[in-house]
């Protein structure tokens, strides 16, 4: 009897993905193991595996098909010496059937009734180019096969593009065309998910700022003297001992360690720390769990593991998804201090800027100093500025007399 | 009478007629052609195929004359004019006679006389002898074809100003020869009489020879003739043609503004085409003719109701192969057949068989630029494949224009040995539009000279692996 295939959950919260695509066509045989397809989410993509063998009988999902939702069928399973005729009034009981709109046409339709869309390399290229979905344009070459004068006739009727329309209420007008020389670079998942999310934030969240100054000198001392033992098999950061610090702060300001609910104010059992990494499409925040719980080599580590692993997108889910506070550190690159946009559902985030030195004035005398000036953005609705001043003196605490971290 | 009903009607049996009347016959439709001379037209009759005879004899003379190179030797090797033009005639008859077959195997029609539009649906068909046939046909396809552009003061007197047609069955071996102008046709009868022992000039008021081809591949194309020892203007213009004693004088007003005057023992007038409208009753049907040519839209339709005009009575580019496909797609719209496509003239490749041949298909560099592509172009010299030189053709390029951003083949462009028989793949991959990473991934046979079409991408992705 043929076996269906469903949308896999990559991660406990995942409720739809994307069929980014196919890596086996019908009448291929598989055997467990074998790549079969790659799904997006949000933030990564994701190869899945057969977890049966047969032969593929039939792809029931257009590949590009975004919003498929968990469990739903996606291909039929042939067993060893079934044909095609098994297809034959086997209809995939499990899960909710395929939305229309995204259901391959039946036989005798002008596009095949096969999960591949028919198009030329070249309707491929632009379509990808402009961010259009192919399976959504009517091909008029042969067969229905979708060829470059398609995929112009799509861009000039101002087709929708692939990437899913932001849940904003008021959409901006289009943008005009574009002039000569200019190009329109179709959004990436990635773009379109910090678009939305960043979007929300500033609209949804009612932002303040608190800046302090650290200074770090005893900080910077006290990594050399870490990082130069003989026994050393780790090269702690200064963004490490920023994450241990933040995580000891929220574990003594719990209050802080929050999100806003309209039920009522989630206060969380965990301090997980959300470190923004920089990509080529953009960034990603992988999270260190219970980071207070951690040492700096521990931290430091897991960081860099992390770190590598976003910039090859190969995160999972869970691994950037679900922290409670997050740190943007933009020191590296030399700016002096800003502040950053809150990563929601959290209510905080450090802007952590670079240590240089700066003149300080201490007991009446002018003396030099490492500082890094650190901005802490609030969600007012869940933290309050006494509230906020306090985790940063906290935080500012542990980075100016970094022993304590040891308490 | 019913006999003289049709379903459709072509008038004219060149590569543009017969193959409509086939194309039409097969979808069912009662169809009958018109042809006053000969089917097959001038494509089989005295232009592409006879032509292609010619060449063939003067490319064995040529390789006669290299004979040593390859460790053979002949004595007494002979040109035999008589003999030559005798097979190009016969191949072009036997050629005619295969259509007049397909005619009959697709039980079409073939009426022999001139025809002229008579009124709404109706054919006038006048034979030699004097009689009229009236036919009627909803759909009436006109495919006369063309002839030489005659240029004023310097036309053709048929004896020792040549066009193609006599140029086609010379009796004699021109000592000179001034060809004027120098596209595909007149540089294809300036390959033949050169190689053959002819003095050859050739005469081109555009700036370079084989104008309507990339403008590096015209440049190789000149070295090369010249290098055979044709004398070459261009820039330049015939200002007068007098015929004086056995041979003609010209006078020539040359690129630099100044002036030259040549004798030769022949001319040939090869400055274009010009469609043959007149007689055809387009006027009162209300068919418009502009510069010589039927203006119709992109299915070969004339805004007269019933009334199509395909192949080189329709315009450029006038090629054989333009006629067929546009009598098929003519066919095919009032046939209904779904999917029918217009022709994209960027997708028909163009062949000249001179030595060495060029081939050419889609946009050149130059166009490519102006049509405001960001490009990626790739070469490969013939000099860098294994094949061309075991055949002893080293001389030669393969060029590539591909559009840096989508990778969309824009044109291909050769000059070399067989260039003409391997345009068609470069052909094929404009029309399945392939990007240079599906060129790139084809494998393509070892040795051949195809691979230089396979190097040539790869030179465009800055990957060429044999130069």
């Amino acid at each position: 009897m043929p076996t269906t295939i469903t949308m896999p959950a990559l991660s406990p919260t995942m409720t739809e993905g994307t069929l980014a695509r196919w890596l086996i066509k019908e009448g291929d045989s598989v055997s467990a193991g074998d790549v079969i397809a790659e799904i997006e989410t949000d933030k990564a993509a994701m190869e899945i595996e057969a977890v049966d063998e047969g032969s593929v009988g039939r792809l029931l999902v257009v590949e590009g098909t975004e919003g498929v939702p968990v469990n739903q069928p996606i291909a039929v399973l042939l067993e060893d010496g079934e044909d095609a005729s098994a297809l034959d009034g086997f209809l995939p009981t499990d899960g909710a059937p395929a939305p229309a709109s995204q259901a391959i046409p039946p036989e005798g339709s002008p596009t095949p009734a096969t999960g591949r869309v028919f198009a030329s390399p070249l309707a491929h290229r632009m379509a990808e180019k402009a961010g259009l979905d192919l399976a959504a344009i009517q091909g008029t070459g042969p067969r229905g096969r979708v060829v470059k004068s398609d995929i112009e006739a799509a861009l000039s009727a101002g087709a929708t593009r692939a990437a899913p329309v932001p849940r904003v209420a008021a959409s901006p007008p289009p943008p005009p065309p574009p002039a000569s020389g200019s190009e329109i670079v179709p959004h990436t998942n990635m773009r379109t998910v910090i678009a939305r999310r960043l979007l929300e934030s500033k609209q949804t969240i009612p932002h303040f700022y608190l800046t302090v100054d650290c200074e770090i000198d005893r900080l910077l001392a006290m990594r050399r003297e870490l990082n130069d033992r003989d026994a050393a098999d780790y090269k702690i950061s200064v963004n490490d001992f920023v994450i241990r610090a933040s995580a000891l702060a929220l574990r003594k300001t719990p209050e802080a360690n929050a999100s806003w609910s309209d039920e009522g104010m989630i206060r969380y059992g965990s301090v997980d720390v959300s470190v923004a990494v920089a990509v080529d499409a953009g960034l990603i925040t992988p999270v260190v769990r219970n980071a207070d719980q951690k040492g700096l080599a521990e931290i430091s580590v897991e960081m860099k593991d992390l770190a590598v692993r976003a910039r090859n997108g190969k995160l999972m889910p869970e691994e950037y998804q679900g922290g409670t506070f997050s740190i943007s550190n933009l020191g590296m690159f030399g700016v002096r201090e800003f502040s950053a946009i809150i990563n929601p559902p959290q209510s905080a985030i450090l802007a952590v800027g670079a240590g240089g030195q700066r003149p300080v004035v201490k007991e009446g005398a002018l003396n030099v100093a490492t500082v890094m000036s650190c901005t802490l953005s609030c969600d007012h609705r869940v933290v309050d500025g006494a509230l906020g001043a306090r985790l940063l003196a906290v935080f500012k605490g542990f980075v100016e007399d970094p022993v304590t971290m040891l308490l | 009478m019913t006999g003289n009903t049709y379903d459709l009607v072509v008038v004219g049996g060149g590569p543009g007629g017969y193959v409509a009347a086939i194309r039409s016959a097969q979808l069912g439709m009662k169809t009958a052609v018109v042809e006053a001379e000969h089917l097959g037209g001038i494509c089989l009759n005295w232009g592409c195929i006879p032509t292609k005879a010619l060449l063939r004899a003067s490319e064995i003379r040529h390789l006669m004359s290299r004979l040593d190179e390859f460790g053979l030797s002949a004595k007494d090797i002979s040109v035999d004019l008589k003999k030559i033009v005798e097979r190009s005639r016969n191949v072009a008859g036997q050629l005619a006679g295969g259509v007049a077959h397909l005619m009959r195997k697709n039980r079409i029609d073939v009426i022999k006389g001139r025809g002229r539009l008579a009124g709404p649906g109706r054919l006038a068909a006048f034979s030699k002898d004097g009689k009229t046939r009236e036919i009627s046909a909803p759909h009436i396809v006109l495919a006369t074809g063309a002839r030489a552009r005659d240029l004023p003061g310097l036309e053709a007197d048929g004896k020792r100003i040549w066009t193609y047609r006599e140029a086609m069955v010379p009796d004699v071996l021109p000592k000179s020869l001034l060809v004027v102008g120098s596209g595909a046709i007149g540089i294809e009868f300036a390959s033949f009489f050169n190689e053959l022992g002819s003095d050859v000039t050739v005469v081109e008021v555009l700036d370079r020879v084989l104008p309507a081809e990339d403008a590096e591949i015209s440049k190789l194309a000149r070295k090369s003739f010249e290098s055979q020892g044709m004398t070459i203007h261009t820039g330049a213009a015939v200002t007068v043609l007098e015929r004086t004693k056995g041979t003609v004088t010209a006078n020539l007003r040359l690129g630099d503004g100044g002036e030259q005057g040549i004798e030769c023992d022949r001319v040939i007038m090869a400055v274009g085409i010009t469609g043959n409208v007149e007689d055809l009753g387009l006027e009162e049907a209300g068919v418009n003719v502009d510069r010589g040519h039927v203006v119709v839209n992109e299915w070969c339709e004339t805004g007269v109701p019933g009334v199509y005009a395909v192949g080189d009575l329709a315009g450029p580019p006038w090629l054989a192969h333009k006629a067929s496909h546009e009598g098929v797609l003519c066919v095919e719209r009032i046939a209904g057949i779904e999917g029918v496509h217009p022709l994209d003239t960027t997708k028909i490749p163009g062949c000249t068989y001179c030595a060495p041949q060029v081939a050419s298909v889609g946009l050149t560099e130059a166009a490519a630029t102006e049509a405001g592509h960001r490009l990626r172009v790739g070469r490969f010299p013939f000099i860098g494949n294994g094949k061309a030189i075991a055949l002893g053709e080293p001389e030669g390029l393969v060029k590539t224009v591909f559009d840096a951003d989508t990778g969309e083949l824009l044109g291909a462009h050769m000059i070399g040995a067989e260039a003409t028989e391997l345009i068609h793949g470069f052909t094929v991959a404009r029309t399945l539009e392939c990007t240079e990473a599906d060129l790139a991934h084809s494998v393509f046979p070892h040795p051949t000279l195809s691979e230089m079409m396979h190097e040539s991408v790869l030179d465009a992705l800055g990957r060429v692996i044999h130069f």
